[in-house]
């Protein structure tokens, strides 16, 4: 298959504090050394917890912030050097649905300038060309063109995302970038929104990175999932391996703390002690090592090396050689 | 087991918006919770359930909402006719409350202990000296590792995880009857959300007490609770055992709502899922609430809305199907 994207090295890290100079004094390491391959048609999740990185990651592939280090290739063009005007056409291919979507809807806006903004930017339509596209993708989300004319106030909340998955395909993007679209929705509505981006996925060839905290949502749409932990990605592997034979300690913790829905499903759940450390002073050894119950003597003082465990299953394990 | 800590009883509330133009919140909500039972209350956001919550706690004092019909008996008196002193007893003594940001619920310019020793002087009569050995045990026993450190502390100096872990300590602090856990866990990360039901869990086991957990969770639900009410726009729809409600679910939304979640292992590609969204309070539809989105509605669903009835001794269910 035809890599669509790819993530070397990349590392970001954000200013925090200041010295009396006004020079900053502390670094917060949100991304280190993150690497990853997307192929053409699948959908590759990010998962883990808050703070973790997987939303400044996804931001470092679209470009809205620009790396430290590393390089990111996106349609075999290396894009971390652009500037924002040199992005601008390559944005086309790369589209982006976020979490809140009250909050990424500009509320002054009728629902057909919404969807028809990115068509002004990225084509040479007219307005009746423009309006065609956005009466015809109102129907593919499951509204319909009397929808138009409305403004976002008028939506509940899983319309309102409906919208914002209809203005990311106006310009008939490869890759989507999906930072927890579902996440703010009510139960019933989740399932429609996933039902809606699979179907999507189908119909338009589309390649999806779907960032999420929810295991059980991630299995179900991903072909394969990336575990990131305090901004390092500690595991990657086809759903099917991570799923059955995850092997980093933490993805193993991570799977066995999700509630199921089954009163009757008894498993053993392993609890970690303590609290996600702060990304500030990254610890010198595995990232994971205070919470991490095989914790040996060189965890805390090496860094572990990714290694390719078996086809496809990477991970950062000392315990795995 | 079978005494009855709480029952409510035909509950109504409304939230005014002048004098005569309201929208009801919460209609005909009926309930009873027995002692040391964990029972669940689940629904959509704006279905009721914290609403639900917070006529019981009677915290609707600063709001436009109203208990307007019903009675909620906590340990054999009703708590909308007692008097402010009474509630003033009750309400963090012997009946508590989590709420679902532990951030915003802790007073941001007060260290820990002296928020924790107010509640514990209020309701006991231990000297202040006692109440922060008092806090300190407590604290240990939510499993926070170093307590004469965090009683020093200010909020904002704690992890999310950890200002849950004192609100808990809070609430537990004068070994409370029934506890009222209101999304207690939907603002932190899985595996601290597994911590924190696994300690409730063990308190509730250790203390005997009573919680009425509030959640949009089928997961945490199935793993906590022996008893499920789901509630939904504004009103009860069923009512089961929870092997019950998760094996044989009789109304269309509960069998919907279960349905639609995705389950760890099942495999599934597409969901099925419940069309339309949850009803506006201003402008409920006439007859069954759910009708406008059940695939089993009837004309008579339309127009008529069913009651709330026994279907086999241990489950209620609000369903034209099922009467």
């Amino acid at each position: 298959m035809e890599k669509i994207l790819s993530l070397k090295n990349v590392s970001k890290t954000f200013p925090v504090g200041k010295t009396l100079l006004g020079k900053p004094d502390k670094f917060v390491h949100a991304v280190n050394n993150v690497s990853f391959d997307v192929y053409q048609g699948e959908t590759f999740s990010i998962v883990g917890e808050s703070g973790c990185g997987k939303s400044t990651t996804g931001r470092l592939i679209n470009h809205l912030l620009a790396p430290d280090s590393g390089e990111i290739h996106f349609m075999g063009k290396e894009i971390t050097k652009l500037t924002q005007d040199e992005m601008r056409p390559m944005r086309k291919d790369m589209q982006m649905i976020f979490q809140d979507p009250a909050g990424s809807l500009n509320p002054r806006m009728r629902v057909e300038d919404l969807i028809a903004e990115p068509l002004l930017i990225h084509t040479n339509m007219n307005k009746a060309e423009r309006m065609n596209v956005v009466n015809e993708l109102l129907g593919i989300v499951g509204l319909s063109s009397k929808h138009a004319k409305r403004y976002p106030h008028e939506f509940s909340g899983g319309q309102k995302q409906r919208i914002g998955i209809a203005r990311a395909l106006t310009v008939n993007p490869k890759l989507i970038i999906a930072d927890e679209p579902i996440s703010a929705l009510d139960v019933s509505i989740q399932a429609q929104v996933l039902n809606l981006l699979h179907n999507l996925q189908e119909k338009f060839s589309l390649t999806y990175v779907f960032i999420s905290h929810d295991l059980s949502v991630v299995e179900m749409i991903s072909d394969r999932i990336a575990v990131m932990y305090l901004g390092f990605v500690v595991e990657t592997a086809p759903k099917e391996l991570l799923y059955q034979n995850s092997l980093h300690p933490y993805t193993k913790a991570l799977l066995s703390a999700v509630p199921i829905p089954d009163p009757g499903h008894h498993k053993e759940r392993i609890i970690l002690e303590g609290d996600i450390p702060s990304t500030i002073d990254l610890p010198k050894g595995c990232p994971f090592a205070a919470r991490c119950r095989a914790c040996k003597p060189e965890c805390l003082e090496q860094r572990p090396v990714t290694r390719e465990v078996e086809p496809g299953h990477f991970v950062s394990c000392h315990l795995y050689k | 087991m079978s005494e009855k800590l709480l029952k409510v009883k035909d509950l109504r509330t409304e939230f005014f918006s002048s004098k005569k133009s309201s929208v009801v919140a919460v209609d005909e909500v009926s309930f009873e919770l027995e002692k040391g039972e964990i029972v669940g209350l689940v629904g959509e956001s704006g279905c009721g359930k914290s609403v639900t919550s917070l006529s019981i706690m009677q915290l609707l004092k600063d709001t436009p909402g109203r208990v307007t019909k019903g009675e909620v008996i906590f340990e054999g008196k009703n708590l909308l006719t007692a008097s402010k002193k009474e509630i003033l007893n009750i309400r963090g003594g012997s009946m508590s409350m989590i709420f679902q940001e532990p951030m915003s619920s802790l007073n941001p310019s007060m260290r820990i202990d002296r928020q924790m020793i107010e509640g514990i002087c209020l309701h006991t009569s231990l000297s202040k000296a006692e109440a922060r050995e008092r806090a300190a045990k407590i604290l240990t026993q939510v499993g926070i590792p170093d307590p004469q450190r965090v009683l020093k502390n200010y909020p904002h100096q704690l992890s999310g995880g950890m200002s849950q872990r004192v609100m808990i300590a809070m609430a537990m602090s004068c070994n409370p009857q029934l506890l009222i856990a209101d999304e207690p866990t939907t603002a932190l990360d899985v595996t601290i959300q597994a911590q924190i039901l696994e300690l409730m869990k063990k308190i509730q086991k250790e203390q005997g007490m009573s919680i009425l957990l509030i959640t949009h969770d089928l997961g945490v639900v199935a793993e906590m609770c022996s008893r499920v009410i789901v509630m939904y726009a504004g009103k009860i729809v069923e009512e089961a055992p929870v092997e019950i409600l998760f094996g044989n679910p009789t109304h269309p939304y509960t069998q919907g709502l279960i349905a639609s979640v995705p389950k760890l292992g099942s495999g599934v590609k597409v969901l099925p899922s419940i069309p339309g969204s949850v009803p506006d309070l201003s402008s409920m539809p006439t007859g069954c609430r759910f009708a406008p989105r059940c695939k089993y509605a009837s004309e008579k669903c339309r127009q008529q809305e069913p009651e709330l009835v026994a279907v086999n001794d241990k489950q209620k269910c609000r369903c034209w199907l099922k009467q």
